[in-house]
């Protein structure tokens, strides 16, 4: 009977090893954002194109859309560019800009070398969009339903493997929802 | 105990001068006041780069967030909303003092188990060796005939149960 | 050519570890002497082949070869060349040939300093360890093999040492956790060959004791160097962050404690062996545990090394592996102890029991803090942060409680001490740690309880300590004489224990009463932390060999006398474009005044951080006074003397065990 005590040591260690093994290969430092299932935060800010024109929540609303965080000053966003604009143009899907803590005259310099893929962009020169969406880091792309509400985010930059096995799923299904 | 509220305003005084020569990053009316910014973000984790608090963090993540946390508490926020108002952008990572509830119940109570569980084995030796030994002194009949069983080399598990 | 030498020495280290793991233990097993016999050559020539690898990886550092991958990674031309060197172990591939030279290095000191010891048990010993190097090479050479070469492109210069480790803590601070680490592997074969043999007893307990005493003191000294290394390099002022790799030095260390104390009840007593082999086990297993979480990438932490899912798996399968095994021997060969002697409740022991009790608890708390929040990412309950207010809630409680209990353990005798007489003995040292943690209070000028425990825990050990020393030296022929007639091992238990007070000390004082400001400053302007005013004189540019930076000026004035003047750098590491804040110190054995540049806020003013923090110092001070207490301990006459007349030790052995317990199983 006292030996089966001594099998104690070997089965906790079983148990933290089950978790060491399973922890293996996943990346600890992603973070799911805590709006997924909520409405995009409200907000009211200008247009980068247009500053006369006042963009809201509404903007987000009415048909699946991806919503991407971009700066001229973020190297990874000069990477990302060129498969947002074969998005844009080849898989049609809306995408949203918005222009994370940048200035005008960069962000325009930036659309001009490397085009403009964007249906419309929001202009946040504080972030405080940004921040009201936790964004932590440009770029990051969220995908937001016809009910302008937040079905996922994807940290880093968008190529073809992000696309095809996390985005698209996850616009497929918002598609199929509404 | 009358000087008392004269010492206050001394101390008062003092940290006003001491505020007057050069001004904090973010400028607070108290120490106290300074004191419970500089604890609220040592306990903030910046997301961006995970391994700091925001007060630590160069990151431009951190910053916003330390901006945020001024500008709540210059608008009389306690410490929960403003902590909840970053978790709720952020989600629950940027804590780095883990909230009390069912998932960390069994983490936040696991110090106070595991020392009253140890304790009470230790009791439990104690108490037990202590019997044995007064066994041992009275010499019952049965006693008697497991020294003999033990004398004779054999194993005591049943005596144990 | 000569990094294919590196590799083939490797390899043939890995042979020789092979047959130390098989043939020495072959020949106890089966009792023929013949093959016992090869232990020794077999593990100095592991050691001299994996000495050889090390020295020419080494050689390629210093001579910049770098069609080797590993160094191209870790180095580059202009670095100064004692960082070259020290940048061998500034990576995975040769931080893990490290591991492995200490490990070939610890079984060597086996084999010299273990040579009256019976000849089955230290073949069996040398047997388990060769079997742990079998595990490490295998390691080195299919996953992280140091000597990989880039050919043909072979890079005109390195990528450079990450700015972080171009520093003389990094120099010391791996080698000396490593040696603690590896270190309780010896610990771990003690055990396991006397599982094997079942031969727990008091003898066991003494030969294990001096290699687990020297390997937790450098643990001790790897651990402090670490934070002070954290204190000044990473630039923000603190000294623990609880970052899961500082946690996971920190595992083996308070397990390994516990270990320390169980092995003198165990050695003096007979009694708890198989508590106190299951401690050795754990110690070791810990040690594991935190390379794997250093080198796998299952937690974010500051200093983890790139993550490797290979690498992972195939650490935790030698983690697995060891693990798993020993504690299947451990559960089907421990003893099952009858204990017979009567354990007065409060004698030693006891107080020892409860010493466990809470060293253990601290360790496991530790431990369920790193896991936690992979467990529940795993169960898919949210991603948590386990952080600083955690652990000062949960740990320091423990942490004061084991403070008040060894000092009032100091007093307690073997076997049985007498309640009423204890309690006596304790009122006065009571009362006068009383008045000095109250003198302190004062002294620094404000009352918090925390502060109150810890520094009364502090002054609580120094003052039991002292009384101890006092009664112990009293002698007929003087007190010089009674002083000079304790032994080492009591002295290097007295530094061991002042030690403990001083961290705590300095752990206490600091968080309480440290002051830390981050202010707004231009040249010229000046702040006051603490009563340190700190003028801002001057900004400008400098070179270094390998990185440019900004400098700032700091007049340090105490009562309008400068004390001292601060260069608080921000540098710019050109290879690896990477920004570092070095702070400047000013450090005192009771205060230190740090100072650092931020932000620039404006054109003309930067954020600066300014703080006072007392006592800080004392923190790794109390961590080398307690190394330096292991070390001499482990000088003590009494196991050299054991050693020389082994045989008259081996007939005194089964009557000192006998005595006291039964085992039966």
């Amino acid at each position: 009977m006292k030996r089966l005590f001594l099998f104690l040591p070997l089965i906790v260690a079983i148990a933290v090893g089950v978790f060491l093994f399973a922890g293996i290969g996943k990346d600890p430092t992603r973070l799911e954002s805590v709006l997924i299932g909520k409405p995009v935060p409200e907000f009211s800010l200008e247009s980068l194109n247009d500053p006369e024109r006042r963009l809201d929540t509404s903007l987000l609303k009415g048909e699946v859309s991806l919503l991407n965080v971009w700066a001229e000053w973020c190297p990874s966003c000069w990477d990302e560019h060129k498969y947002l604009m074969r998005l844009s143009k080849d898989k049609g899907v809306r995408i949203v800009g918005l222009n994370y803590k940048d200035e005008r005259e960069a962000a325009f310099r930036f659309l001009n070398q490397l085009g403009n893929p964007y249906e419309t962009i929001i202009f946040d020169p504080k972030g405080k969009l940004g921040f009201d969406l936790g964004v932590y880091g440009a770029p990051e792309t969220f995908v937001i339903d016809a009910d302008g509400v937040v079905q996922y985010r994807h940290v880093g930059v968008v190529n073809q493997k992000v696309w095809e096995q996390e985005l698209l799923p996850v616009i497929n299904k918002a598609k199929g929802n509404s | 105990m009358r000087r008392f509220p004269i010492l206050l305003f001394a101390l008062f005084a003092l940290s006003f001068t001491v505020q007057a020569e050069v001004k904090d990053v973010y400028d607070f009316d108290t120490r106290a006041e300074e004191q419970r910014y500089q604890n609220l973000i040592a306990e903030l984790r910046c997301p961006k780069c995970q391994n700091n608090n925001i007060a630590d963090s160069n990151s431009a993540i951190s910053q916003d967030m330390r901006d945020e946390v001024y500008r709540m508490m210059k608008n009389g926020a306690s410490n929960e909303e403003i902590v909840d108002a970053l978790v709720s952008r952020f989600g629950e990572f940027v804590q780095y003092k883990p909230p009390v509830d069912r998932r960390t119940i069994l983490l936040w109570a696991f110090p106070a188990i595991a020392v009253i569980g140890g304790f009470l084995v230790v009791v439990g030796v104690v108490m037990r060796s202590r019997q044995r030994e007064q066994q041992g002194e009275t010499l019952s009949q049965e006693d008697k005939r497991k020294a003999e069983r033990i004398l004779a080399g054999e194993s005591d598990e049943s005596a144990k149960g | 050519m000569y990094p294919e030498l590196g590799q083939l020495a490797l390899i043939l280290a890995l042979l020789l570890a092979v047959l130390l793991s098989v043939v020495p233990l072959v020949g106890a097993l089966t009792g023929r002497d013949s093959l016992q016999a090869f232990a020794r050559p077999l593990a100095s020539g592991m050691f001299v082949f994996t000495g050889l690898a090390f020295a020419i990886l080494a050689h390629a550092f210093l001579v910049d070869d770098f069609s080797v991958a590993y160094v191209a990674n870790n180095s580059n031309s202009m670095l100064p060349w004692y960082y070259k060197f020290s940048a061998v172990w500034g990576g995975h591939e040769g931080s893990l040939l490290l591991w492995a030279l200490m490990l070939s290095g610890w079984t060597l000191a086996v084999t010299i300093f273990s040579r009256k010891l019976p000849s089955v048990m230290i073949s069996q010993v040398l047997s388990v360890l060769g079997m742990i190097a079998v595990g490490f090479f295998l390691f080195v050479i299919i996953t992280s093999n140091p000597f990989d070469r880039l050919l043909p492109n072979i890079p005109a210069d390195g990528r450079d040492l990450n700015p972080l480790l171009q520093d003389i803590g990094l120099i010391m601070h791996p080698p000396m956790l490593y040696m603690g680490y590896v270190g309780f592997s010896v610990a771990f074969a003690f055990a396991i060959a006397a599982l094997i043999n079942g031969r727990l007893d008091a003898a066991w307990a003494r030969w294990s004791r001096p290699w687990t005493t020297v390997a937790w003191a450098f643990l001790t000294v790897g651990i402090a160097l670490g934070s002070w290394w954290a204190y000044y390099e990473l630039g923000w002022g603190g000294w623990w962050f609880w970052d899961p790799v500082e946690n996971a030095s920190l595992l083996p260390w308070l397990s390994g404690t516990a270990l320390m104390h169980s092995l003198a009840v165990t050695e003096k007593r007979g009694v708890f062996k198989s508590w106190t082999v299951l401690l050795a086990i754990v110690s070791f297993a810990l040690s594991l545990l935190g390379t794997f979480l250093v080198r796998s990438g299952v937690l974010t932490s500051v200093h983890a090394f790139a993550s490797d899912p290979e690498r992972g798996s195939f650490l935790l399968m030698l983690l697995g592996i060891t693990v798993v095994a020993s504690l299947v021997l451990y559960a089907f060969r421990a003893p099952v102890v009858h204990v017979r002697s009567r354990y007065g409740s409060l004698s030693r022991e006891v107080f020892l029991l409860f010493n466990n009790v809470l060293l253990v608890s601290a360790t496991a708390l530790v431990g369920i803090g790193t896991l936690y929040p992979l467990v529940l990412d795993y169960l898919e309950m949210g991603k948590l942060s386990i952080g600083e207010p955690f652990f000062n809630t949960t740990f320091s409680p423990l942490a004061v409680a084991t403070g008040l209990l060894l000092g009032v353990g100091i007093f307690s005798r073997w076997k049985k001490t007498d309640g009423g007489w204890l309690a006596r003995k304790l009122l006065w040292p009571l009362a006068l740690s009383t008045a000095i943690t109250a003198a302190v209070m004062i002294g620094y000028g404000g009352f918090t309880p925390w502060a109150f425990l810890g520094v009364f825990t502090a002054v609580w050990v120094t003052v039991a300590t002292f009384w101890d020393i006092w009664d112990k030296s009293s002698s007929r022929n003087g007190r010089l004489y009674g002083l000079r007639r304790q032994s080492r091992s009591y002295w290097g238990m007295v530094l061991g224990h002042l030690g403990v007070a001083m961290v705590m000390a300095g752990a206490t004082i600091v968080s309480n009463y440290g002051i830390e400001r981050d202010v707004r400053m231009q040249p010229g302007d000046s702040a006051m932390v603490g009563d340190y005013r700190i003028v801002f004189t001057d900004i400008g540019q400098r070179e270094g060999p390998n990185y440019t930076s900004e400098y700032g000026s700091f007049d340090v004035y105490l009562d309008g006398k400068q004390v001292s003047e601060l260069h608080p750098e921000k540098r710019n590491y050109t290879v690896g474009m990477s920004m570092m804040t070095e702070a400047d110190i000013d450090a005192g054995l009771f205060r230190d005044v740090f100072v650092a540049i931020g932000e620039r806020i404006s054109d003309e003013a930067w954020a600066i951080r300014v703080q006072y923090k007392p006592l800080v110092r004392w923190l790794w001070l109390g961590a080398l006074v307690m190394a330096l207490g292991g070390f001499l301990a482990i000088a003590d006459k009494r196991y050299r003397i054991r050693v020389n007349k082994e045989k008259e030790a081996k007939v005194i052995q089964p009557d000192a065990s006998g005595k006291t317990a039964e085992v039966t199983s």
